[in-house]
């Protein structure tokens, strides 16, 4: 019996394996590998033949500031990110409270993150446009018409305009993976910390946020990772505009490969997207391990 | 604990912020609802209560206009395949990876990890040209392709499951004489159907929200999915706001739904595959 299993072991691992992993292999290491030989090269994404380039996209990458320059459009979504997940973790912390309609909050929160993306987009484009939108509708009303602004057409403002619908987007998102991090921490723990005599706010900040450590390390991740991708909104509401203001690092990446068709250097810009995000989990990584051991 | 008759301003401050963030929450969507069943000759302000609710003519037009109805047909057609390959392929990488020891487990478990810190906009420089070799582009198996691939959340999730799923389970079924097969097939399968069902969620969800893939893949007018056809729809519309807000109604309906009949199993997809994963 033990021998027909085994044989049965080593024909389960190669059936059950072989189509997930060519697929993972097809979509994503072959791409993968293939981004990085296509950097070094100045192939059009038609030619049969392809140049040797050596660094020089690269080079191109770090210098030429339409390029590399752009991070500094994301910025703000940095920023709005970090806003994020100070929010969430607030309303975390006030929804494991014992509050009343702490359900109809939870879920009316998360429901933005639900909606279809590119909706939420045209939806935003409503609220911001200059002349008919909701926003500057609702400033005039309230006797703030000096704060009425041509929020997508303003250079200095669109990319808050666009980061805060990201905000808007995943808040509830981010609340709810911290809720659950909350919750798994064992109720008698803060019983302990009242009868030693500790308040709200000591418990909030000695117990609380220590125990969330890690939860926040995965959530800055992804807040950071997502910021130096951010896509969808600037492509549907701006295209990167006005004059390229609203551009990010990967619509200029897209553009390059397929509106340009220089696959070279989008490869290129594609590889050093894919490094910077590494960086920062290794960074985490690291300073996370450095105070665990201090 | 002592009850306190007097009220107490954090708890106070609890409920003003809640309320603060439930309006910021539901003012866009106000708005949206509000404009979504004005006529031509009704005022342009947002704020103005439309005449009547019941006014379905914009939904009619932009149904007709937008092709919504080839959108939603295409979506859910892509979802359906998608979904089923991907939870067979899902469930046997996991029931492989969980109950058969081997080397190279820990490998293959971090080839899917890193697989899903690739932002996948950048590779699509490289998966166009493949898509287009392998005579799929400009068909729905493009986006199929693509999503059907087992993911790094699904196996986490899955494999915390089976690791539950107690293995006298497998051994007596191999006492009696049952195959590896049939006990993937009649044990682990139908034993993880509480994750199957919040992973079927969570990835119609992700599906049903993508843009770029149907974008760069599907340009042909008739294999439009739900996020493209507002695309197309609004920028050959410019202006007529009521048509777009009853096509942003009509697309964002359908997962608010889901997710409110669903939300536990969705709260519980979100938490699992984060905190633990």
């Amino acid at each position: 019996m033990g021998n027909s299993y085994n044989r049965q072991r080593i024909l389960i691992l190669i059936t059950f394996l072989f189509i997930p992993l060519g697929l993972l292999g097809l979509f994503t290491y072959y791409p993968a590998v293939r981004l990085l030989y296509l950097s070094f090269t100045d192939w059009d994404g038609i030619s049969k033949t392809v140049n040797f380039l050596g660094l020089d996209n690269y080079k191109e990458v770090f210098t030429n500031p339409d390029l590399f320059g752009v991070f500094i459009h994301q910025i703000p979504y940095v920023l709005g990110g970090v806003l994020q997940n100070i929010v969430a973790i607030l309303f975390a912390v006030i929804l494991n409270s014992r509050i009343k309609g702490r359900n109809l909050f939870r879920v009316l929160l998360f429901v933005p993150y639900i909606m279809n993306g590119v909706a939420v987009a045209f939806m935003f484009q409503y609220v911001f446009d200059t002349n008919n939108g909701s926003l500057n509708a609702l400033l005039g009303m309230a006797g703030l018409s000096s704060l009425q602004h041509s929020w997508l057409g303003d250079t200095s403002l669109v990319n808050f305009s666009l980061a805060s619908v990201s905000f808007w987007r995943y808040m509830g998102y981010t609340m709810i993976i911290y809720l659950g991090a909350l919750q798994s921490i064992p109720g008698d723990m803060y019983e302990a910390a009242t009868i030693d005599g500790a308040n709200r706010f000591q418990s909030l900040w000695y117990l609380t946020l220590p125990s969330l450590t890690q939860v926040i390390q995965l959530n800055m991740f992804l807040t950071l990772s997502g910021a130096l991708a951010v896509f969808d909104l600037p492509f549907v509401l701006t295209k990167g505009g006005p004059v390229g203001s609203s551009e990010t690092f990967l619509l200029k990446t897209t553009e390059t490969a397929f509106t340009f068709n220089n696959y070279g250097l989008a490869s290129a810009m594609s590889i050093v997207l894919l490094i910077l995000t590494v960086v920062i989990l290794l960074v985490q990584n690291v300073a996370l391990k450095r105070r665990g051991d201090a | 604990m002592i009850t306190n008759r007097k009220i107490d301003p954090v708890q106070w401050l609890k409920y003003v912020l809640l309320g603060i963030a439930s309006l910021i929450v539901l003012f866009p969507p106000y708005v949206v609802v509000l404009n979504a069943f004005k006529g031509p000759d009704e005022s342009s302000s947002p704020f103005a209560l439309p005449a009547s609710f019941l006014n379905f003519e914009n939904f009619r037009i932009v149904i007709d206009k937008a092709d919504i109805l080839q959108a939603f047909g295409n979506t859910f057609l892509v979802i359906a395949v998608s979904l089923v390959g991907n939870i067979v392929f899902g469930t046997m990488v996991s029931y492989a990876l969980a109950r058969i020891a081997f080397k190279g487990k820990g490998l293959i478990l971090g080839l899917f990890l890193f697989a899903s810190i690739i932002p996948t906009i950048t590779t699509q420089v490289v998966i166009f040209s493949l898509i287009q070799s392998l005579g799929v582009f400009n068909t729905l198996f493009a986006p199929i392709l693509l999503f059907v691939g087992a993911d790094v959340l699904q196996i986490t999730i899955y494999l915390q499951f089976i690791r539950n799923i107690p293995e006298e389970l497998d051994e007596s079924a191999m006492i009696d004489g049952a195959s590896l097969f049939r006990i993937y097939r009649s044990i682990i399968f139908p034993l993880l159907s509480p994750a199957t069902v919040t992973l079927v969620i969570l990835k119609t969800i992700n599906i049903y929200n993508e843009l770029y893939i149907p974008f760069l893949y599907m340009p042909k007018q008739k294999l439009v999915m739900v996020s493209t056809s507002i695309m197309r729809f609004a920028s050959n519309n410019q202006a007529q706001w009521s048509y777009i807000c009853a096509t942003i109604l009509i697309i964002m309906v359908p997962t608010v739904l889901l997710y409110l009949f669903l939300q536990r199993y969705i709260f519980a997809g979100v938490t699992n595959g984060a905190v633990k994963g």
